[in-house]
């Protein structure tokens, strides 16, 4: 496999990206390995191929951001806005992430090993989303469609306004947000629990999870509400 | 937009090395606050009864050309006292065993474009205007000393660029705050605060947050009190590093809207707005490095 390696403490991020957007679609470099990343912010952003990109420490923010059919892993922790946007591929964390990872993601799968910040999974939209930790406040915020897996527990405000994506949660929840409610696990949703955990490589029992998905009282405006909701 | 740096080194030898470690760390802050930059750090505290006061000459005609050794000379003669001048350029510190609270009255009677900085026995502050590379070069921040250090780049948003509207902010003595983000009440805060016969320098958000926590502090309440007290009474956005003499305290805002990463080792804690700031660190790769949560407190001890 041909692999080419990428050096930031010699070589600006640019000529990184420039190759992944150009070079790599030629399909005759499998592997990209990126040194000291030093927190560096849009490390492997718009990826429009199937490379792989291995990350060797810390990234800054939106790694992998717009992800399309690319592979980036992270040996680290990454910034606000891991694979923001993804649109298919996988991105995997192997530390924690911050504010906002997998922010509208429309497909693809995010994995983030450690834990992640507030509003993971916000405005999701229909990428799936494994988080081996916790979970900050606001996450799932508004969420249209996807799933996410949180093996640890959730902050406040968990799934506020949400639509159509459905959570899965091992630990405690520290509040729910609006128009959100736990449901009773399906035969399906044990399914789907297993097969994110396999593809994410974290081990634990599907019947550990709770379901939450949207209560659909927020979906119509209500005129006999009265503004009570 | 900000950037915030924090060091403290835990091992003594590393104190000579303060300033050196700190300097790429402010640098690497520069896209997040270009307009202006300052630190405070703290070195061995004077005896018990002496004082030092950071001055900034930059807002007076005479700028960098300040006459210090004539202040030195003025002081001695008004005030019967002898005051130690270190300066360079538009910085000095005065060192004194007088009550600091005469010799700052005097200077702002005197001298009233005279910004003082700090007082304590232990703090030294420098801010001013310009980039982080800039501002770190006109004070020679490389060549600091000491147990602990807070570090600021600014991208004004709440008032405007000037040398003292610039972090840290001080009050009090041996205090210091520095802040990236936004209040939304800091009016309120100051319309609280100045009954209580507490003055204002400047029309910024921080100075209300730094002067109500060390109001709390004076008011004798230990740091972990006065910060809950700062988490119920301050509203907005913060990422707050704040200094005592043996302290480094963080907090978040409920939101966590402005960013903060923290790394430790046997040798140091250092914290900064974004990695970038920390890669350089020594033995960094293997560092404790984490997020530090909303609305938790974060102390350090020297």
């Amino acid at each position: 496999m041909e692999r080419m390696i990428f050096d930031l403490a010699k070589t600006p991020l640019r000529a990184l990206n420039q190759f992944l957007h150009h070079d790599a679609k030629t399909g005759s470099i499998e592997k990209v390995v990126v040194l000291n990343p030093d927190g560096a912010h849009n490390i492997a952003v718009g990826l429009d191929c199937p490379v792989e990109v291995e990350v060797r420490g810390h990234a800054g923010y939106y790694a992998g951001g717009m992800n399309k059919t690319g592979s980036v892993i992270i040996h680290g922790s990454a910034g606000t806005g891991v694979a923001e946007n993804m649109m298919s591929g996988k991105v995997h964390v192997k530390g924690f992430a911050s504010n906002g990872a997998g922010a509208s993601a429309h497909g693809g799968l995010l994995v983030i090993d450690g834990d992640a910040g507030l509003r993971c999974g916000i405005s999701l939209k229909g990428g799936d989303i494994v988080v081996g930790g916790s979970v900050g406040s606001f996450s799932a915020f508004m969420a249209q469609a996807g799933r996410m897996v949180i093996c640890g527990d959730a902050g406040d405000a968990l799934g506020d306004s949400l639509y159509e994506a459905v959570l899965y949660v091992r630990g405690k929840i520290k509040s729910l947000g609006a128009d959100t409610r736990i449901e009773p696990m399906s035969e399906a949703d044990l399914a789907a629990v297993a097969d994110l955990l396999a593809q994410a490589g974290i081990e634990h029992a599907p019947n550990e999870f709770k379901r939450i998905a949207s209560r659909r009282e927020l979906y119509h405006w209500n005129a006999d509400a009265n503004q009570e909701y | 937009m900000c950037g915030i740096v924090g060091l403290l080194v835990k091992s003594p030898p590393l104190r000579e090395r303060l300033g050196e470690l700190m300097v790429p760390m402010l640098i690497g802050m520069t896209e997040r606050g270009p307009d202006s930059a300052g630190l405070a750090v703290f070195t061995s505290p004077l005896p018990v009864s002496e004082r030092k006061i950071s001055v900034y000459s930059g807002l007076t005609e005479a700028g960098a050309d300040f006459n210090w050794q004539g202040l030195g000379h003025d002081l001695k003669s008004h005030l019967g006292t002898t005051v130690t001048v270190n300066a360079r350029g538009n910085h000095a510190i005065l060192t004194t065993s007088l009550d600091p609270e005469v010799i700052k009255r005097w200077i702002k009677e005197h001298h009233s474009k005279l910004h003082l900085l700090s007082t304590g026995r232990s703090i030294d502050l420098y801010k001013d205007i310009g980039t982080p590379a800039e501002v770190a070069a006109r004070y020679d921040f490389a060549s600091l000393k000491g147990s602990h250090l807070v570090g600021h780049t600014r991208m004004a948003t709440e008032s405007a660029v000037t040398p003292d509207r610039a972090h840290p902010f001080t009050a009090g003595e041996d205090f210091c705050l520095v802040h990236n983000g936004s209040l939304s009440n800091p009016h309120g805060i100051r319309r609280m605060l100045e009954p209580h016969g507490i003055t204002f320098e400047t029309d910024n958000d921080t100075e209300a947050a730094c002067r109500f926590l060390e109001w709390r502090l004076r008011e004798g309440d230990d740091l972990e009190v006065a910060l809950q007290k700062g988490f119920e009474a301050l509203d907005g956005f913060y990422t707050f590093l704040m200094g005592t003499p043996d302290k480094l305290a963080l907090i978040r805002d409920p939101f966590a809207c402005k960013p903060a990463v923290v790394a430790e080792t046997d040798d140091y804690v250092a914290i900064a707005s974004e990695f970038r700031s920390l890669a350089h660190l020594p033995d960094i790769k293997n560092a404790r490095v984490f997020e530090p949560a909303p609305e938790e407190m974060y102390v350090w001890n020297a």
